[in-house]
């Protein structure tokens, strides 16, 4: 985990990293990759849909999620 | 939208990749004991029906009582299509394991764009290494990895604490590793520690029907193959995001 980056370093890095794409792009971006990334989970994981639940049931029990 | 579109690539190869190989260490480590332990689950489904209704007697009553009371360890097989066991089944699993791959490492592509710094699959791996104590060894604290036929508090009540805990978990950490004041880092502790002061949900008896042996087994199988795809999808995820970013 990053810990020791200063303000410059994050600035430096949101210009060359993040491109020329806007601040806007970005968060918008953060939040649609996010909200997809919790959706994908919670279709496999938690979902109550019995053929959700039967089609991950091997991944739900590996990965420890609440089952059954 | 081109920031979400490099995160996409980032998640969809760093979690293909991590998901195929999750899926090899799970066919190894956690399928073979959670097929064994289905043996007694339906063993265990077979011998009380039995029982009733050959007798009515007291012991038979508690038995149905308490299935009644609880009832969550069967509730999968109430009905519904289920995959064939075999390749199906395995099938499934592997999309299961690719998809919940590419889950967790848009999470982590978004966490690294959000926090802005530079990225490489070394710093990617100590995110995973967070993924991992946020995603499985907190929850699994209160609520251990489990084999079918394990009796547990309803499904609702765990998967509550789940979210709470992993959520409580990964802003304690947030804080304690993202901020430099003490006072942020006590609270950090203390969000961590939180849900298992409180408690996850119980069942009202520990009952499992595989023995103790196996569901020990599947604990240390879980955790560890766990611990492996946290490892992958983080040195991935933090190596694939520096190529998609730095050619912007």
């Amino acid at each position: 985990m990053q810990i020791n980056s200063s303000t410059l370093t994050h600035t430096v890095q949101n210009q060359t990293a993040i491109g020329s794409t806007s601040k806007a792009d970005a968060k918008l971006g953060i939040f649609c990759a996010a909200f997809l990334g919790v959706a994908l989970i919670w279709g496999v994981g938690f979902s109550h849909i019995n053929v959700f639940h039967n089609a991950a049931h091997d991944t739900r029990h590996s990965n420890a999620f609440p089952c059954h | 939208m081109d920031t979400f579109r490099r995160l996409l690539i980032t998640a969809v190869l760093a979690g293909v990749i991590a998901g195929v190989f999750v899926t090899v260490v799970h066919q190894i480590a956690t399928i073979p004991v959670i097929l064994k332990a289905e043996v007694f689950e339906k063993a265990a489904e077979t011998a009380p029906a039995v029982g009733n209704s050959a007798t009515a007697d007291g012991s038979a009553m508690s038995t149905t009582e308490h299935d009644h009371a609880t009832g969550e360890a069967h509730e999968h097989d109430e009905g519904g299509w289920e995959p064939s066991d075999g390749l199906q089944r395995n099938a499934f699993t592997a999309a299961a394991d690719i998809l919940t791959g590419i889950g967790f490492a848009l999470l982590l592509a978004a966490a690294y764009a959000a926090r802005g710094t530079e990225m490489d699959w070394r710093k990617g791996l100590f995110w995973g290494l967070a993924g991992f104590a946020v995603f499985t060894l907190a929850p699994s604290l209160g609520l251990p990895p489990e084999v079918p036929g394990t009796e547990a508090a309803p499904l609702m009540q765990r998967q509550v604490w789940w979210v709470a805990t992993v959520a409580l978990t990964g802003g304690g950490l947030a804080l304690i590793f993202l901020t430099r004041q003490i006072l942020w880092s006590v609270l950090g502790v203390a969000m961590i520690v939180l849900p298992h002061a409180y408690g996850a949900p119980q069942p009202v008896e520990h009952h499992s029907a595989a023995p103790e042996a196996l569901a020990h087994s599947f604990i240390v199988a879980a955790t560890m193959t766990s611990l492996l795809f946290w490892v992958a999808l983080g040195i991935l995820t933090g190596f694939f995001f520096k190529r998609q970013f730095k050619a912007a």
